[in-house]
């Protein structure tokens, strides 16, 4: 498969949460604002690629009954990694999403693209697959962030587009925008608009 | 391959894997300490400006603390000492060190709390006519499911506050939780501590705030307001923070 390929179709044909139905849980607990779902979606999407090649790189010599284990220490020491530079340079981002951090251990999504591709597949391609599958992790949580926190909070990355009515504007917030089940909305509203567009995911 | 060649190889894969990861974790976390001590200083530091409503939006945080005076006060005497360096102390953590740490009498304990610092850190800042015109002292009390840490911030009477806050509390959100609502807090600003027989009156309200002395109950977190009340009454008490204010009335510490 070319590289770029791999890249360019977990974004919309083959998203890992639009048709996979994966890594749904972050997309509940750190979209209320657009800044955590960027620094959220850049930790995960290089924690997908690095795991998927380390696992790559030593797939030939991962014994049978312990594959599934050594991936897992391979992700959580990347993890680990991701949230030191996080506590090293984006401090208040990481203290309002602490625990979520920690959490991309049990996401799907990484575990999934190491057993499913990386195992399986050169560390270069695997590299790649990672990037493609954590930009289309990306993609849906932006959106979601984006509609988050524009009617939840009136603003976009911190900046006001609507002035709210407590500060003397006209906007009333939707306040169940700020509560995890939103997102559920959302990404029902995404998986259907991307399914009108493209039919063949439509499951029978 | 035979079955004991290939529990061998799996030994060594693991013990290799672990090995490495090990090296990669320990590394990079050595190697970012320093840069994580440093923002989780300055955020401490933002904390106590921002208790004391001495941080406007924009400022820098190293800047304005600057402005301040930082000194260790031994809390029995409300004296400065010279034992250990303001640099050094950290006063919630001498708590639960045997060197630094005193035992509250059970009489005397009304926040629950067991046992208190020696040696307080207190924040100062003075007007341009060298009077103290703030002081920001560290409190904590106990909540329902949590200890609060926070700051409370007097005016240049030491009785009237200027501001109040906790930095870290696991309190319920939405019920105890909202000791962190801006308004709430706010509440506290223009309050009282002392009576004038000298006893802290200070409390959490059940419901409306009815005088001075009183900010408004949490709803639904009787227990989390009550533990502040109990905190602040500790504090102020004769066991607390009431030998320094009284030194800091007289005209120095």
């Amino acid at each position: 498969m070319s590289i770029k390929k791999l890249v360019v179709e977990p974004l919309i044909s083959n998203n890992p949460i639009a048709l996979q139905i994966l890594g749904i849980c972050s997309a509940l607990a750190v979209t209320v604002q657009l800044k955590n779902v960027f620094v959220m979606c850049a930790a995960v999407t290089l924690v997908v690629a690095f795991a998927n090649m380390g696992v790559s790189l030593i797939r030939n010599h991962v014994p049978n009954s312990v594959r599934i284990i050594v991936q897992m220490t391979i992700i959580a020491s990347l993890v680990i990694v991701a949230e030191q530079f996080l506590k090293a340079y984006v401090y208040d981002q990481w203290k309002t999403m602490a625990v979520y951090v920690g959490l991309i251990i049990t996401n799907c999504i990484v575990m999934g693209r190491t057993e499913a591709f990386g195992m399986k597949n050169g560390p270069i391609e695997s590299f790649f697959d990672g990037i493609g599958n954590g930009l289309g992790y990306s993609i849906i949580l932006i959106a979601v962030g984006f509609f988050r926190e524009l009617f939840g909070s009136g603003k976009l990355l911190g900046f006001t587009v609507f002035e709210l009515t407590k500060d003397g504007g006209w906007y009333m917030p939707n306040g169940l925008m700020l509560l995890p089940p939103s997102a559920f909305f959302l990404i029902g509203g995404l998986i259907w608009i991307i399914r009108t567009y493209d039919p063949s995911q439509v499951e029978e | 391959m035979s079955k004991q060649n290939e529990t061998v190889k799996t030994i060594v894969v693991a013990g290799l894997l672990c090995f490495v990861c090990s090296i990669l974790v320990s590394g990079i976390v050595v190697a970012l300490r320093p840069m994580q001590a440093k923002n989780a200083e300055i955020d401490m530091k933002k904390n106590i400006l921002m208790s004391a409503g001495l941080l406007n939006k924009g400022d820098d945080v190293e800047e304005v603390f600057n402005t301040l005076d930082t000194m260790v006060v031994n809390i029995e005497t409300g004296k400065v000492t010279d034992e250990v360096k303001a640099s050094e102390y950290d006063q919630v953590a001498a708590v639960k060190n045997p060197e630094y740490a005193v035992k509250i009498p059970s009489s005397e304990d009304v926040g629950g709390l067991s046992s208190r610092s020696k040696y307080a850190k207190v924040y100062v800042k003075k007007d341009d006519a060298g009077a103290i015109s703030t002081v920001i002292l560290s409190q904590w009390g106990k909540g329902l499911w949590s200890t609060m840490y926070g700051f409370i911030a007097l005016g240049a009477d030491f009785n009237t506050i200027k501001g109040f806050g906790y930095y870290s509390q696991g309190e319920t959100p939405g019920l105890g939780g909202e000791v962190d609502n801006p308004k709430w807090k706010a509440q506290w600003v223009g309050k009282k501590l002392y009576n004038d027989d000298g006893s802290v009156a200070f409390k959490v309200a059940k419901g409306q705030a009815q005088n001075d002395y009183q900010v408004d109950g949490l709803s639904g977190a009787t227990i989390t307001s009550n533990g502040v009340t109990s905190s602040i009454k500790y504090w102020f008490g004769d066991h607390g923070y009431k030998a320094l204010l009284n030194n800091l009335k007289a005209g120095g510490l």
